[in-house]
């Protein structure tokens, strides 16, 4: 159990780093994807853990919402990349005081 | 517990790669690595519903929609890798190195008694019991993910959408403004050279060669021609064709 816990501790610590990291926006959003999924092993880890499967269907609903968070974060990208022709997250400072 | 131990170092090394990988492309086959194993680990834990969910969603929806993106956005943009804050780089990895030694540790403790397993859990099917657990105490839960997921598909049309600012082009114009680019700036106005005319190839990344044997850069794709990986045209090569079809022309002809 301790080993699943420790992949996923570490699947999501590379994903962190990966968005500190990278700058194309595409790469970074590909970083948080890492970070849904590791939180996914570790539900599923527990659900082991506790003979319950609660920990199954909230991994399943953490898919949902990730589904649609990559449709409209995938949609900013192309009308940000329409607009400004970069992909890169240090060219959309628009917003900075 | 084989399957953990053979996939987890894999899946480290893949998620390394995604962070580490200079092109895009790259690291988008990463990060499908990792979710397909993770799939196997899922089924590995008595989970066969998130298995499929995780291959059908994560591996085939959402991998699908990257690459999409990618392949529409992506191609010609370079990541710059000059730093805009100064040694912030150095700065993200000691805090991830610190962020997941701490969390290592403090998940390795947190974990007490022994593992129950859900094999009690799954003995009507985990479809099934999964089931009984979405429409019974989640079931709100579920109504909110409906709202959530026609909201996002709103959000995305709204997002995609592009008002159409001027009167479409007819054909006639279209015409009209080539003839007028001939006359002014003396562009072309028959379509552009295919590639591999006068080549040994006719892969898209030949370049068609003009009768004096030099490149014709007009017949490549842009987006090859700023990937650079246009195959170079080789005299040599049309040389040897041209003595192939007219024996002893090839050499000494004047071009």
């Amino acid at each position: 159990m301790t080993e699943y816990l420790g992949l996923s501790m570490l699947l999501f610590t590379i994903g962190a780093a990966g968005v500190l990291v990278r700058r194309n926006a595409i790469v970074v959003f590909m970083c948080v994807e890492l970070m849904l999924n590791a939180a996914n092993l570790a539900l599923v880890s527990f659900s082991r853990q506790h003979g319950e499967l609660d920990g199954q269907l909230a991994a399943f609903f953490v898919m949902v919402v990730a589904a649609a968070e990559v449709v409209v974060g995938l949609a900013i990208i192309v009308s940000i990349y329409r607009t400004r022709r970069s992909t890169s997250v240090d060219d959309a400072s628009l917003l900075k005081a | 517990m084989t399957a953990f131990w053979v996939l987890a170092p894999f899946m480290v090394l893949a998620a390394l790669g995604l962070v580490l990988a200079r092109k895009a492309v790259h690291a988008a086959l990463c990060l499908a690595v990792v979710m397909i194993s993770l799939a196997v680990l899922y089924a590995a834990q008595g989970a066969p519903f998130l298995f499929a969910v995780q291959i059908v969603v994560y591996t085939g929806a959402i991998m699908m929609l990257f690459l999409f993106v990618l392949m529409l956005v992506g191609v010609e943009t370079a990541e710059s890798l000059t730093e805009t804050i100064p040694g912030q780089r150095l700065g993200a990895v000691v805090v991830a190195l610190v962020f997941g030694a701490l969390g290592v540790v403090g998940v390795a403790q947190s974990v007490t008694g022994a593992v129950v397993g859900v094999e009690q859990a799954n003995e009507g099917g985990n479809v099934e019991g999964l089931a009984a657990l979405m429409f019974g105490p989640y079931v709100l839960a579920f109504e909110a993910t409906a709202a959530l997921l026609i909201t996002a598909v709103l959000g995305a049309m709204v997002l995609a959408h592009r008002e159409r600012l001027a009167a479409r082009l007819t054909q006639r114009e279209v015409a009209e403004g080539r003839l007028q680019d001939y006359a002014r700036h003396g562009t072309h106005p028959g379509q552009l050279p295919t590639p591999g005319v006068f080549a040994r190839h006719n892969a898209v990344d030949t370049p068609a060669l003009l009768p004096d044997g030099s490149v014709a850069d007009a017949s490549v794709p842009a987006p090859l021609r700023a990937r650079d990986q246009v195959r170079p045209g080789d005299r040599a090569e049309v040389d040897a064709v041209a003595r192939e079809l007219e024996p002893g022309t090839g050499e000494g002809r004047d071009r």
